[in-house]
């Protein structure tokens, strides 16, 4: 089965930094692709080159077959679902409106809307009586299953996260982990999952895509980072979180 | 006044369609929160607007001072007792703002003096006989009536104690003592006939020389700020103060017959009706109305007396109860301030969604609206009065007051749609929603709160300038304001001033109601 996502050669350039330089992926079908790496190592570029937020200065990115290009980012956006670490909520509408505001746009019908809410909020473990709440009503948890929902409203083929469970408290986050495991094996969901946690990524990671200063430095499972280093950079970047990911290791998940 | 309206009344029809449009076009609830508020403020000026709609009145003018305005009462009553519907326009200026208002169309009729028609109009330093005149007139679509019976001249005013201790009795005696503060008004400072030639034939050392409003020079002169004004022989204030009149020994100050100056167009029975008022009225007389007008405060009364024996029953019927006045002068100001406001909504917040962008073009317009609002309020009512499409009209009013409401809420449009957090300007492309509903359904509610606080910036800012609006006899709660300043009259000066100050409280205080309205929930919790 060919790749979801394909980049060819893909680099950006911010006016200070290279932020990103010429680099290859492929995303899976139905895998977790988990992009870790120190802050600022271009991992959150990628998804944004992916999401169409910024425009490759050199390369060529495909999505499912077809070249992302201006003209038809619009509507391969309604394919992607995005999650940020913030949520990217709209304060001025409540969890419902944030939910079904791009369904809605696209005049979805009422009961069809309804249905697919209702699924949501079981999958996501949200509780229906929250829906009228605005943003600022909710905690940081229940913030990340609405934006959750909001990503899945339109069933997208990829699920873009861009560090979704960073800013949350230890015992929120370990929910939370655990649900979003479930979601992505019930729905066979493709997702690229950018994180600077390694137990998190060894938690989620079918693949886990190791970068720094713009390079993709070593990809492959834990197993191989670990075992068999490309870099001594590769080394260090374990050796830090080690004592973490160890445990995951040993748990056999 | 019902012209202006008609005209004013397209902007405001077109307005109203292009938010309904825009309602069809954007369906149920995309843009509600916006539209609410271009109806609820549209709805006060709709019924001020509605309310008028009869056959064109005569328009009578009058210059900013007692007997012009008393003049001009008399004309607006001998009109309608001729069965003529006439309306008159207190205080609207000086020579040339009147002179242009004739000329234009926008009053018909109003009182002049010989000498300033050929000095200030004709522009000549020649005498002109009354002949003269009417013929020089003619080519401008205007005519005259013959003498109204006295002669009004410019004179040297001194307080009289003052005057005999220092043996000034003419003009020439002021040689000697050059040490005289002498207080003239702006117009005579710059008249053609006026201070400079004066100087230059009597040889005047006087250095100490001051602009000062012509009601408030007699308090000064009162008060000993200074020695000498210009005055009007016929005026009120010179036997009330006991001043002397200094002789003109030279023989400088021309004729200054009054007269009225009508538009050649005006209709024949009421050309007939002014002209019922030639040699009607000596020196005495006028001084008499003009004492009348400053002691009752009431232009009308005194105008009345004018009238004699139906004096009473003319006062009776024509003179305006407070409560009339003081709800005409509030409606004006409502739609002065109201409809400038409206305009300002309409250009500003289309143009701070434009600055928000940045780049040149925003830098250009927040320049420019930031560049309007350091240009005094005076100072851009006169920079529009001379404008083809503007003159001495309510229109110069509202285009000088969106200018000034449009910076708030071009800055606070601006300002609030930059603050929007730049992850969630990302979320709602990354969402796939189309530039128009990420501005209409994302972007204007979050910049809310920041858009109607410009908003209410502007609305006070413009109720308090509305009562400048007044300067060019548009109306408005300055008006009273204004009289009062002329009359050096307290009272009425607060007649206009308080009800100004409570309109703005009451408008910030509606504004803090909308807030809850249009404001989403959210973003108040």
């Amino acid at each position: 089965m060919s790749a979801l996502v394909e980049l060819v050669g893909v680099s950006k350039r911010y006016s200070d930094a290279q932020a990103l330089q010429p680099t290859n992926l492929s995303v899976a079908r139905g895998k977790t692709t988990v992009l870790i790496g120190p802050s600022g190592c271009g991992k959150s570029t990628l998804l944004r080159l992916i999401i169409g937020l910024v425009e490759p200065d050199s390369g060529t990115i495909t999505f499912d077959g077809s070249e992302v290009i201006a003209g038809n980012i619009g509507l391969l956006r309604r394919r992607i679902g995005y999650v940020i670490q913030e949520g990217g909520l709209f304060p001025h509408l409540t969890a419902h409106a944030n939910v079904l505001l791009m369904a809605r746009h696209l005049g979805k019908s009422h009961s069809e809307m309804r249905t697919r809410l209702m699924e949501l909020c079981e999958l996501t473990r949200f509780y229906g009586n929250l829906l009228e709440r605005y943003p600022i009503e909710l905690s940081g948890g229940q913030r990340q299953r609405v934006s959750l929902m909001r990503a899945l409203m339109l069933s997208p083929e990829l699920l873009l996260l861009d560090e979704p469970l960073g800013a949350l408290d230890p015992l929120v986050r370990a929910a939370l982990q655990k649900d979003l495991k479930e979601i992505f094996m019930r729905l066979r969901q493709t997702v690229l999952f950018v994180t600077h946690d390694l137990a998190e990524a060894t938690y989620f990671g079918d693949e886990i895509v190791l970068m720094n200063e713009g390079r993709i430095v070593q990809q492959g499972s834990i197993v191989d980072l670990r075992e068999r280093p490309a870099s001594p950079f590769v080394s260090e970047f374990i050796n830090a979180q080690r004592g973490v990911a160890d445990l995951w290791i040993a748990s056999g998940k | 006044m019902d012209r202006i309206r008609k005209i004013e009344n397209k902007p405001y029809i077109s307005t109203n369609q292009e938010s309904k449009n825009q309602s069809l076009k954007f369906g149920s609830g995309a843009m509600s929160w916006l539209l609410d508020f271009l109806l609820i403020s549209c709805v006060p000026a709709f019924l001020i607007f509605s309310a008028s709609a009869f056959a064109q009145p005569v328009m009578i003018g009058s210059k900013k001072f007692t007997e012009s305005y008393v003049l001009g009462e008399i004309a607006k009553q001998v009109l309608t007792n001729a069965g003529i519907r006439a309306e008159h326009r207190q205080g609207m200026g000086g020579t040339i703002i009147l002179w242009q208002a004739l000329r234009g169309g926008q009053i018909d009729a109003y009182p002049e003096y010989t000498g300033t028609i050929a000095q200030e109009i004709l522009k000549t330093d020649r005498a002109l006989s009354l002949t003269e005149i009417r013929d020089a007139l003619a080519k401008f679509g205007v005519g005259t009536t013959e003498s109204l019976g006295f002669n009004n001249t410019y004179a040297l005013v001194m307080r009289r104690g003052e005057a005999q201790r220092l043996g000034v009795h003419t003009i020439s005696d002021l040689r000697n003592h050059p040490e005289l503060k002498i207080g003239l008004t702006h117009e005579f400072l710059d008249r053609h006939d006026g201070w400079q030639p004066l100087r230059e034939r009597y040889g005047l050392p006087q250095e100490n020389v001051i602009g000062i409003d012509h009601a408030l020079g007699y308090a000064a002169l009162g008060n000993g700020s200074i020695d000498v004004k210009d005055a009007y022989s016929t005026d009120a204030k010179i036997v009330e103060n006991d001043l002397i009149v200094l002789e003109d020994d030279l023989e400088f100050f021309q004729n200054y017959d009054a007269v009225f100056l009508f538009r050649l167009s005006l209709r024949q029975d009421a050309v007939a009706a002014l002209r019922h008022l030639e040699g009607t009225l000596n020196e005495k007389r006028m001084t008499t109305l003009n004492a009348e007008a400053e002691r009752t405060k009431n232009y009308t009364t005194a105008a009345g007396l004018y009238f004699e024996t139906a004096a009473r029953s003319a006062t009776a019927t024509s003179g305006e109860s407070f409560t009339h006045k003081l709800l005409r002068w509030t409606l004006r100001h409502l739609q002065l301030a109201g409809v400038s406001l409206v305009l300002a909504v309409l250009i500003g917040i289309p143009l701070g969604i434009l600055a928000s962008r940045g780049g040149a073009v925003g830098h250009t317009i927040l320049g420019f609206a930031g560049v309007v609002q350091t240009i005094p309020s005076l100072a851009l009512l006169a920079l529009l009065v001379p404008l083809p499409f503007f003159g001495i009209s309510a229109r110069t009013a509202i285009a000088a007051l969106f200018l000034y409401g449009l910076l708030p809420i071009v800055r606070n449009t601006a300002s609030g749609l930059q603050d929007i957090p730049r992850s969630l300007r990302e979320s709602s492309i990354a969402l796939g929603l189309s530039p128009a509903t990420q501005l209409w359904q994302i972007y204007l509610p979050m910049a809310s709160r920041s858009i109607l606080s410009g908003i209410k910036t502007s609305a006070v800012i413009n109720v308090g300038t509305a009562t400048l609006a007044a300067l060019i006899g548009a109306g408005g709660l300055g008006e009273p304001i204004l009289s009062g300043l002329n009359l050096n009259d307290h009272v009425t000066i607060l007649e206009g001033a308080i009800p100004a100050a409570l309109l703005a409280l009451i408008v910030q205080w509606l504004f803090d109601l909308l807030d809850r309205v249009l404001i989403p929930k959210g973003l108040r919790l």
